[in-house]
């Protein structure tokens, strides 16, 4: 027995004095504001002070933690003087709520000895939290201020909510640490799952004595395998393509496969040896590049699929080859992109139970309702006896749309009858689940004497690992979006999504079309440096107007990107002035500026995505917003209350929210492809004008919150209630890939200032200035909050982020920007009104990353001749463009 | 799970002496090793050991208890020589690896790119071995064997690094070379420590880590260094490049390839060359 002091009392724990203070004060006193992100240092979410100074708990034993006092979020009482946490709330500095804990930890060590630090102090304090949501710009705002009076909230009168920086509603657990994440979640009696999985790139395996092995490991409950699978085992995405075993059967195609679950109570299973379970693998040959993949003697993937070939999207208008030997100009690039990991802080997690003959899941998601119908069909269960109940996520960025242990906690509960959990460790979440597509592309483009483009030819291989997850998607996507925002009369571009063994492609904000991105803008620097026409203006010269027909046959109807491009000019023109200064003033660390633009179709790709909003009126006159649309941080919360409270002529804090929550909520479908502001708003805007419609003609007028009361409940249990469901028009792309794919686009341009040390290859992206189209901006607060975030990961995409597989399977391996990586962000919103969107919004979600990366590299290239091509370019690689360029 | 966390070194040793024995200190290297898996089966814990921890002045110059924290280093008030040592100390990972991660740690974990080791080199560092047998010094240099891996004998702990008079003075500096601000793993790293009489070097030591399985001094520089202007850089480039070709063996990883790290080298040692000697 161990006496331990947390946050000024003392706990008798009965934990091994070795056990990390982080598991101790989790699992023994179940203080689960102290976060998990990587057990390695490596992310500082676990943070705690001991004594006042902090360290990371998961490298602190019980020992040592027991003879210090030890302050966790919890303990951070806030009076009239201490109020950093309402600040955090204030100044949007909590996104999902994973890493705030840690923040708000490091920060209360800091604000004890420097009540008002400088940004330089606040950075050096906080330099050992990451965090992958917010760009850090507005925690950085939040502690700066910390000491000072909190800034007055934003009113939002009946009427006004859309357009007010209202904090978020769901905010105040994630500044109080007691948000409940995918871990958080524990019930009596609940076993602990494990995956067993392969660690070779291709395997054979054959599954040993099972129950024997079992037998000999007291607490064991459950040795499950893809024999015990009741349903289906196969699941995915997107249903023509379904194709990854939820347990592989005899052959693994990628690193980190599962084969099998031990399911037992937690100390059985912690102290089980994954090496010394029974299974004999038979190693394959194997390929992790596209290149190899699409040779004739390459190890096939799956048999249905000749040549590794997943599928090929294409887009052609008009005659590319033709126009191209015709232009003026042309230009030609080969650009290589590496794997990114989405780096969330929160590692898959999350617990499974039943409830009668209902199983039900509560973990981290980002699509609730497609976990419940894979799920269900991996199980074998009607949809009706399966719930989903997403937990709070802690970032998800395209990754958690797939589902990754639902099934398997599902099937060890089914199996047990008892609550089973799992958590993924780091390096289980970072093999097993999915990554941004590593491309490889070649394209060409050409424009008249005056600058006008007349055409672009695009081939890119897309790297989508062992199975199929989004390939389809990044496949169509890109070859749709390839153009940029720029009007291109003839255009062929086609994109492969190839199989190899490397760890599964999916979703990752933007779904290829960053990738894309580099290629066409650096084509637009050659033709702009070509003739001689300044990078900003030419860009805006071609850029589409409204009315525009794209090379995929669509009239766009309106279009904000010459007036993103625009509202870049004053700081492109003041910012060409201090760069020309500097470098003639410097000779080792040059500057430079660098623009790039981005479009982006929100929702699916010419298929149906509906969402359905649900909101009631109580007897006792409650307004309940059922709001489906999972809030990973992005704002869902918020945004979709917001547009629903000016339909419906209420006030916001009038609202009640409930969901997302699969038996509670209806389908808001999934929350990626920049669809939620739009679509599921849409249906919050018709939801809300139906309830106003019904209060009005239901003759209780204005005195509706009184009169409610006598109205009989309806069926779904309420006096008055509405559901409207809205579905974007779109059409699918034809073999030249024409059609209407999309019913609303985004539109965006960034501009980047860099320095770049001339001897070391050291790129620091000085300042960024976004502007961004949002048709109308429902909350502006949130909306930087997303630029903000995005430009973090377009720089960490351009900069330093390569994951490789085997190798980088760590936060210390695998970097990601951290709060000394980022440049002084600004936001322009345009607010040109899109006539499908919602009160004229549009979606921002994945716009805010993709021109990040191409601007940042075409301001190297400004400030150094060097042309990049690659990603991320990594101190050396700059270095040897800096030679190359250097040689001519 | 045995877990030992003795308050005196003879305690210490006495447990040091028995097979299978595994140290902790802060923890930062020890429990990512564990990959989430519980301590090893019997753990040494030496923080609770007072005579191991701090720093103090000698007869012959400091002394660093081995379970001293980087922060303590990073605000120990020491003659400028140290200042490349107290530079490494604020960029070992991050204030929360600082408050917990331990000099000898850093040296025992033997990793190629440990920060501690080159600002320890240009300090001439001798470090102390204990066991209940009696202690022994050894050089750095001596005590870092290759990569992972150390002289420490069975039984044996680190208790002390000493550093003599005749190494803290003049003025030094440290420049860490990584892909990002931060909780970083550096690419190269550099430290120099010079003797000036005006703006004439007297001696120099320079380290340089990261770019060989021990970081390794570069004695062809320190030579031709000695007796030059700080001011005249170009009279010490030939040598400095004989020696980063011959004493260096960078090797090519995900961060750097190993041309880079030869390049990058030869800047960080001009720059750290003249931040010393303005320092």
């Amino acid at each position: 027995m161990t006496n331990l002091t947390v946050n000024g009392k003392t706990h008798q724990v009965t934990a091994p004095m070795g056990r990390r203070l982080s598991d101790v004060l989790r699992d023994d006193i179940g203080l689960t504001g102290t976060k998990v992100g990587c057990d390695a240092g490596d992310c500082g979410a676990c943070t705690v002070l001991l004594d006042g100074a902090p360290v990371c708990a998961c490298l602190t034993s019980l020992a040592q933690a027991s003879t210090a006092e030890v302050t966790t979020v919890e303990g951070l009482v806030e009076d009239n003087h201490t109020t950093l946490k309402r600040h955090f709330l204030r100044y949007g500095a909590a996104q999902c709520g994973i890493c705030t804990p840690g923040m708000l930890m490091v920060a209360t060590a800091l604000l004890a000895h420097a009540p008002h630090p400088t940004e330089r102090q606040v950075k050096d304090a906080l330099g050992g939290v990451l965090c992958r949501c917010t760009g850090y710009t507005k925690i950085i705002a939040a502690v700066m201020h910390a000491n000072d009076p909190l800034p007055d909230q934003v009113q939002a009168p009946i009427g006004q909510a859309v357009g007010a920086a209202v904090e978020r509603l769901d905010g105040v657990t994630k500044v109080a640490g007691t948000e409940a994440f995918g871990a958080d979640i524990n019930r009596a009696g609940t076993l602990l799952v494990r995956a067993i999985r392969s660690p070779y790139f291709h395997a054979l395996f054959t599954l040993g004595d099972l129950a024997g092995w079992q037998a000999a490991h007291p607490g064991i409950v459950a040795v499950l395998t893809a024999a015990d699978i009741p349903g289906i085992n196969c699941f995915g995405t997107i249903p023509p393509f379904v194709d990854q075993p939820a347990l592989a059967e005899n052959h693994t195609r990628f690193r980190g496969e599962a084969v099998a679950l031990v399911v037992g109570e937690p100390d059985a299973v912690h102290a089980m040896i994954p090496q010394d379970f029974p299974v004999t693998w038979q190693e394959l040959p194997h390929s992790l590049e596209t290149a190899a993949a699409l040779k004739p003697n390459a190890p096939q993937l799956h048999d249905h699929r000749p040549g590794n070939v997943l599928t090929t999207g294409r887009v052609r208008c008009g005659n590319a080859e033709k126009a191209l030997k015709a232009a003026e100009f042309t230009a030609e690039v080969s650009v290589q992109s590496a794997y990114v990991e989405h780096a969330y802080i929160e590692p898959e997690a999350g617990i499974a139970w039943m409830e009668g003959d209902t199983l039900v899941v509560q973990a981290c998601t980002q699509a609730p309702v497609m976990d419940l119908e894979e799920t269900a069909k991996v199980l074998g269960l009607p949809r009706d006896k399966m719930r989903i109940i997403p937990s709070a996520t802690g970032g998800g960025f395209g990754s958690k749309l797939d589902v990754s242990l639902q099934p398997l906690i599902g099937l060890a509960a089914m199996v047990t009858g008892r609550p089973c959990r799992m958590v993924y460790s780091r390096a289980e979440s970072m093999m097993s689940t999915t990554k941004r597509h590593p491309s490889t592309a070649l394209a060409r483009a050409g424009c008249d004497a005056d600058g006008n483009v007349t055409a672009l030819w695009y081939r890119g291989d897309f790297n989508t690992g062992a199975y199929a997850s989004w390939g389809p998607t990044v496949a169509g996507r890109v070859p749709v979006h390839a153009s940029g925002p720029y009007r291109t009369p003839n255009y062929d571009a086609e994109a492969r999504a190839v199989h190899t063994n490397g760890p599964i492609s999916g979703a990752f904000r933007g779904f290829g079309v960053p990738q894309a991105a580099i290629a066409q803008e650096v084509l637009y620097e050659d033709l702009a440096l070509a003739t001689g026409i300044d990078p900003l203006e030419f860009r805006f010269k071609n850029a589409l107007r409204d009315g525009d027909k794209a090379t995929f046959g669509q009239v766009i109807a309106s279009t904000g990107i010459a007036e993103c491009l625009a509202a870049l000019r004053p700081a492109w023109a003041q910012g060409l002035r201090d760069v020309a200064d500097w470098n003639a003033a410097h000779k080792n660390v040059k500057r430079g500026l660098g623009v790039a633009s981005c479009w982006y179709g929100c929702g699916n790709t010419g298929l149906p995505n509906p969402s359905t909003i649900r909101a009631g009126v109580t007897q006792s006159g409650q307004v309940v917003l059922h709001q489906g649309a999972t809030d990973i941080g992005q704002g869902a919360n918020t945004v979709i209350a917001q547009i629903f409270a000016d339909a419906a002529g209420i006030r916001l804090d009038e609202i009640t929210l409930i969901g997302p929550d699969t038996a509670l909520t209806p389908d808001c479908g999934k929350t990626s492809a920049s669809r939620q502001t739009f679509v599921t708003g849409r249906a919050a805007q018709k939801a809300g004008l139906a309830l106003r419609a019904k209060l009005s003609n239901s003759g209780v007028g204005e005195a509706w919150k009184t009169r409610v009361a006598d109205m009989p409940l309806d069926p779904l249990g309420y006096a008055i209630s509405v559901e409207e469901t809205y579905d974007p028009p779109t059409s699918p792309l034809d073999e030249n890939g024409q059609g209407s794919p999309y019913a609303v686009y985004g539109f965006g341009a960034h501009l980047a200032e860099v320095s770049v040390d001339l001897g070391l290859g050291i790129v620091k992206v000085r300042q960024l200035v976004a502007a961004h189209d949002l048709g109308r901006t429902i909350n502006p607060m949130l909306a930087e909050g997303q630029v903000e975030g995005g430009v973090a990961q377009g720089l960490g995409m351009a900069l330093m982020e390569e994951y490789i597989p085997g190798r980088t399977e760590n936060l210390h391996d695998y970097l990601i920007p951290t709060i000394g990586d980022m440049p002084q962000i600004r936001s322009i919103f345009i607010e040109k009104p899109d006539p499908e969107g919602p009160f004229g919004a549009r979606g921002l979600g994945e716009h805010v990353l993709i021109p990040t990366a191409p601007a940042i590299l075409n301001a190297i290239r400004h400030a150094t001749g060097a042309r990049l091509t690659q990603v991320p370019a990594l101190p050396y690689r700059v270095l040897n463009a800096i030679k190359e360029a250097a040689n001519g | 799970m045995t877990y030992h966390r003795p308050d005196t070194l003879d305690q210490a040793l006495q447990i040091s002496a028995r097979p299978d024995v595994h140290v902790l200190a802060g923890g930062t290297d020890v429990y990512p090793a564990q990959q989430g898996r519980d301590l090893p089966a019997e753990t040494l814990d030496l923080t609770a050991i007072d005579a191991l921890s701090g720093i103090t002045k000698t007869d012959q110059g400091w002394r660093i208890g081995a379970t001293t924290r980087w922060s303590e280093v990073a605000q120990a008030d020491l003659p400028p020589g140290f200042d490349a040592l107290k530079q490494a100390a604020r960029e070992v990972g991050s204030l929360q690896i600082q408050n917990a991660g331990t000099v000898a740690g850093n040296l025992c974990n033997a990793s190629p790119a440990a920060d501690g080791v080159p600002p320890l080199l240009v300090l001439e560092a001798e470090v102390e071995l204990a066991a209940q047998t009696g202690t022994r010094r050894l050089p750095l240099t001596s005590f870092l064997t290759g990569v992972r891996q150390t002289a420490l004998g069975q039984g044996e702990i680190v208790s002390a690094i000493h550093i003599p008079d005749t190494a803290c003075r003049g003025q030094s500096a440290f420049v860490k070379l990584g892909a990002r601000e931060y909780l970083v793993i550096s690419i190269a790293m550099v430290a120099v420590r010079l003797e000036l009489s005006g703006d004439k070097i007297t001696k120099a030591a320079i380290a340089v880590g990261a770019c060989s399985p021990v970081a390794q001094r570069l004695p062809g520089l320190e030579a031709a260094l000695t007796g030059q202007s700080v001011n005249a850089p170009d009279t010490w480039q030939d040598a400095m490049q004989a020696d980063i070709s011959q004493r260096l063996s960078p090797i090519d990883d995900i961060r750097a390839d190993a041309a880079y790290r030869r390049h990058a080298v030869a800047r960080l040692l001009n720059q750290a060359i003249a931040q010393a000697g303005v320092a």
